[in-house]
């Protein structure tokens, strides 16, 4: 707030009791101590609920704890202020409603400069530093990964269709080697679509006319679904196909089975 | 009135023969030119309906019913009727139908008129939490499904929120600033007026061959230009919901600046004056955008040019870029008005000045220019260029600040008050905690890790409900209640309206909290069927959602009840200190009697001797010139 502010605050009579500043009631000590000390209470019980929950399906990447934990943070930094909040108005509430018939009117009190910069500053911080945060998980997702797998996947309505390059091998489950870094190279013949992998954690459109990337390191053997994340039209909901992540020696084993078969399909 | 004279004088028959007409004009160059190139075949009904039906006849119903008149008569050198203020002010219930230029009967079409389309789009939800309560399909096919969630958000967003907010002002603003009227009431008619003809438009979609239009509401490209003829409804009336929303915005802003009484100062406006002035800011800069993107699918689908054609030099991520650049300020054009009425009503009701009234200005500043940077937030799994992801990370996380201001102010605001928990400060105090949930959520999808994987699932889902319901249209329940009595002279049921309430905020929760739990576990949004593992919370939503909408018919009878039969309502029920409270309840035809004058804040609620305005009878002299709201002249000694 501006210096001018503060002096337009000057009132020209000051009201009975308390100055502006002191947000004590008369008579009462501390009331803001009080509802402090509820309010971390409620914070305390408010996070460990959110935190007990079990809010995500089984990680099944290796970034996808990292997405997790980032989930964790935030809802550490959210609730004090949610409680905070909802304490004051139901404090406040409590405290001071008026009763039947009441005609007074509340302290007239226009600003406080300290307490604005306060609540600017405070959030300012917290927000920059979760930004920092996310940006740093970003970076770490994204980065490249010695040894990739490379695998096309292209969508069309309303299905995904999974190429191994190299291998002349296409195949409708999206197959994937334990342990092994992937990068998918995403395509789409007609709209967008988007391709995920809820246990994954990861989703990138499907866009017409370019290719886009995502990288994962798929750590948990097991059958996922991918799913289209972007409405694609009437088929949308049930654009879902089979994953799965197996042995390596598994994998290499479906892979020349579907590169065997593919081969008998072209001499036929 | 002969029959002849009721077809030549402004009205719904000459409403109804200019439609058709206009339809007759717009089919008539779709064949003419078709013949002229000698396609086959002649009668292409696509293209007769895009013209004829969705562009001509419109402008031919908006001429019909009166809407130009004035602008012919004065155009063809013609005598224009004197101003005889025969279209100020309604005797009548019939008068809401007719093109009126007074304000205030303008804001009452504008809100039951934005209500009638509020309870189609929320019949539309009701059949598609019907559709959602178990797995499978049970009521309606995927395509039905698709047109339902679409033309529900198009009706909510450009038929609700953001005209409903346009219509309380209209009503509010130019009492509350002391104008006898807004700057161009014949402008404002004709705003009105086209949104009816929008919102028609997009419900009858339905009736279209291939249905409704089905790619929700941001009909994003590809899908968009290769769906059937439905699309075309949306494509085309967002163009008149548009061009009504700037045309209003435009009369906010040259009455605002222009009108004010005398002494109103900026910094004496109440702070809804302010939070319509910051919207119209934002409709004016960024609905064009909007109406270009649609421009595009529309060029795309009927003249075939090739925009969003990869092959063909388009761009598919540009329709996003530029959707986007608008429909994110847009989220701020239907949040900021509610914000105003929230500062109004909790001031009101706390018997306190805002805390921070300058801070409080400011901030709404900041949300508008900040608004302008974070569109590609919505992008985060677009395939758009990677490093622009991270700066949009930060502003969007910035934008938290200004908006913390708002929410912490207004808690500041409470304390120490006088608390009268009405019916609308009840909706104000709900809409504090449930739209700082709704920001809570909107700083996680900030983060882009996590975004990543809840983008596009329910999670957005409870995100916008619990922005745009929690948010917007509990300030809009807020400001009805709270100008109830001004607008119909009468009082509602408080204790109807306190039942409607704790309904609302109850099933609400019940309805939109859950959604967070799935859409985190891996549900997508715009499903018309689901994994069986969701069954169990998506029968709970339903059930939450059918009681939530029964909730509303509470508001409904209140509302029908009271304006017919309610008791009287004094001046100043509330004992306010805005302008609009010093005159009677409804305002007399042209607002004041008196022009009055300010002299001090509009909240000083508290401070001993100060008034905010006064009338020309009273000495403003013997009046000391209250501090505070700023701008004030120094104390009288």
């Amino acid at each position: 707030m501006s210096e001018g502010e503060r002096e337009s605050e000057v009132r020209p009579v000051a009201p009975a009791g308390a100055p502006e500043q002191d947000p004590r009631i008369e008579g009462e000590k501390h009331p803001i101590v009080k509802m402090l000390a509820l309010g971390a209470i409620a914070s305390i019980i408010g996070v460990a609920v959110v935190l007990w929950i079990d809010w995500f399906p089984e990680p099944a990447t290796t970034g996808a704890d990292d997405i997790d934990l980032v989930y964790d943070v935030l809802l550490i930094a959210s609730v004090p202020i949610l409680v905070l909040v909802m304490a004051v108005v139901l404090y406040c509430v409590y405290k001071f409603r008026a009763r039947p018939g009441d005609m007074r009117d509340g302290a007239p009190i226009h600003g406080n400069a300290r307490l604005e910069v306060v609540w600017v500053t405070i959030p300012f911080i917290l927000v920059s530093a979760l930004a920092v945060y996310g940006w740093i998980v970003l970076d770490d997702l994204e980065a490249k990964q010695p040894n990739e797998l490379k695998v096309n996947v292209t969508a069309r309505q309303f299905t995904w269709g999974f190429g191994y390059p190299g291998e002349e091998v296409r195949s409708d489950t999206l197959v994937l080697p334990k342990d092994r870094p992937v990068e998918f190279r995403i395509n789409t013949e007609d709209v967008i679509h988007s391709f995920w992998v809820p246990e994954f954690r990861l989703k990138s459109d499907a866009v017409p006319g370019l290719t886009t990337k995502i990288r994962l390191t798929p750590n948990r053997i097991g059958r996922y679904q991918v799913v289209c994340a972007e409405l694609c039209g009437i088929g949308h909901s049930v654009m879902r196909q089979l994953v799965r992540v197996v042995e390596p020696s598994e994998f290499d084993s479906w892979l020349a089975d579907q590169r065997a078969a593919a081969q008998e399909g072209q001499g036929s | 009135m002969t029959l002849t004279q009721r077809f030549i004088a402004p009205g719904w028959y000459r409403a109804f023969i200019g439609a058709a007409l206009m339809f007759l004009v717009g089919m008539g160059i779709v064949v003419g030119a078709r013949a002229a190139y000698g396609w086959d075949p002649l009668f292409q009904w696509d293209a007769i309906i895009t013209v004829g039906g969705l562009v001509a006849a419109p402008f031919g119903s908006l001429i019909g019913i009166g809407c130009f008149d004035y602008w012919f008569y004065w155009a063809a050198g013609r005598p224009t009727r004197p101003e005889d203020h025969s279209g100020h002010g309604a005797r009548s219930w019939k008068d809401y139908f007719r093109v009126n230029t007074d304000h205030k009967v303008i804001g009452i079409q504008y809100i039951v008129t934005t209500f009638f389309f509020f309870i189609a789009g929320g019949l539309m939800a009701m059949v598609m939490r019907a559709e959602l309560a178990q797995p499978g399909t049970q009521f309606v096919d995927p395509n039905t499904f698709n047109g339902l969630f679409s033309v529900h958000a198009s009706l909510m967003i450009f038929l609700f929120i953001i005209p409903v907010f346009a219509g309380i002002a209209n009503y509010v603003i130019p009492l509350m600033i002391g104008a006898p009227d807004m700057a161009f009431p014949r402008l404002n008619a004709l705003s009105y007026w086209m949104l009816p003809a929008a919102g028609v438009m997009m419900m009858a979609s339905f009736f279209a061959e291939g249905g409704a239009f089905a790619t929700g509401w941001t009909a994003y490209a590809p899908l968009s230009t290769e769906t059937p003829l439905g699309q075309q409804f949306f494509t085309v009336g967002v163009q008149f919901a548009g061009a009504s929303s700037i045309a209003t915005a435009l009369n906010f802003l040259v009455t605002i600046i222009t009108m004010r009484a005398p002494g109103m100062t900026f910094w004496r406006m109440p702070l809804l004056v302010w939070a319509n002035f910051t919207t119209s800011l934002l409709v004016v800069i960024a609905t064009p955008f909007i109406a270009g993107s649609q421009f595009f699918v529309l060029l795309d689908r009927s003249l075939g040019t090739h925009f969003f054609t990869p092959g063909q030099g388009g761009d598919v991520l540009m329709y996003q870029h530029v959707f986007w650049f608008y429909s994110h300020p847009a989220v701020y054009i239907m949040m900021l008005p509610g914000f105003g009425i929230v500062s109004e009503v909790i001031s009101t009701n706390s018997r306190k000045p805002v805390f921070g009234y300058r801070m409080m200005a400011f901030s709404l500043v900041a949300i508008v220019i900040l608004g302008f940077t974070v569109w590609a937030h919505h992008m985060f799994v677009s395939g758009m260029f990677s490093w622009l992801r991270v700066p949009m990370m930060i502003t969007t996380m910035l934008i938290a600040v200004p908006t913390g201001i708002k929410i912490f102010s207004w808690l500041a605001t409470l304390w120490r008050g006088v608390i009268h928990l009405r019916t609308p400060m009840l909706f104000a105090l709900g809409f504090i905690t449930m739209f700082t949930l709704g920001g809570i959520s909107g700083i996680m999808l900030a983060v882009i890790p996590f975004t990543i994987h809840v983008s596009d699932t329910y999670f957005i889902v409870a995100h916008i409900h619990y922005v745009l319901f929690g948010g917007s249209v509990f300030t809009i329940f807020a400001g009805i209640y709270h100008w109830f009595p001004k607008m119909t002279g009468r009082m509602y049921d408080e204790t109807l309206g306190k039942l409607h309430f704790w309904l609302s905020f109850v099933f609400f929760n019940l309805t939109f909290g859950p959604m967070h739990f799935v859409g985190i576990d891996g549900m997508p949004r715009r499903v018309a069927d689901y994994a069986e593992q969701f069954a169990a919370w998506n029968a709970v939503i339903s059930i939450s959602a059918f009681l939530f909408g029964a909730s509303f018919l509470i508001f409904l009878y209140n509302m029908i009840a009271s304006w017919r039969h309610g008791p009287a309502a004094a001046a100043n029920p509330w004992r306010a200190n805005s302008i609009e409270w010093q005159v009677s309840s409804p305002p007399p035809l042209f607002n004041f009697d008196e022009i009055p004058t300010v002299v001090g804040g509009p909240y000083e609620y508290g401070v001993p001797g100060a008034v905010h305005a006064v009338f020309k009878e009273k000495a403003p002299a013997a009046v000391p010139a209250p501090a505070g709201g700023g701008g004030a002249p120094p104390p009288v000694q």
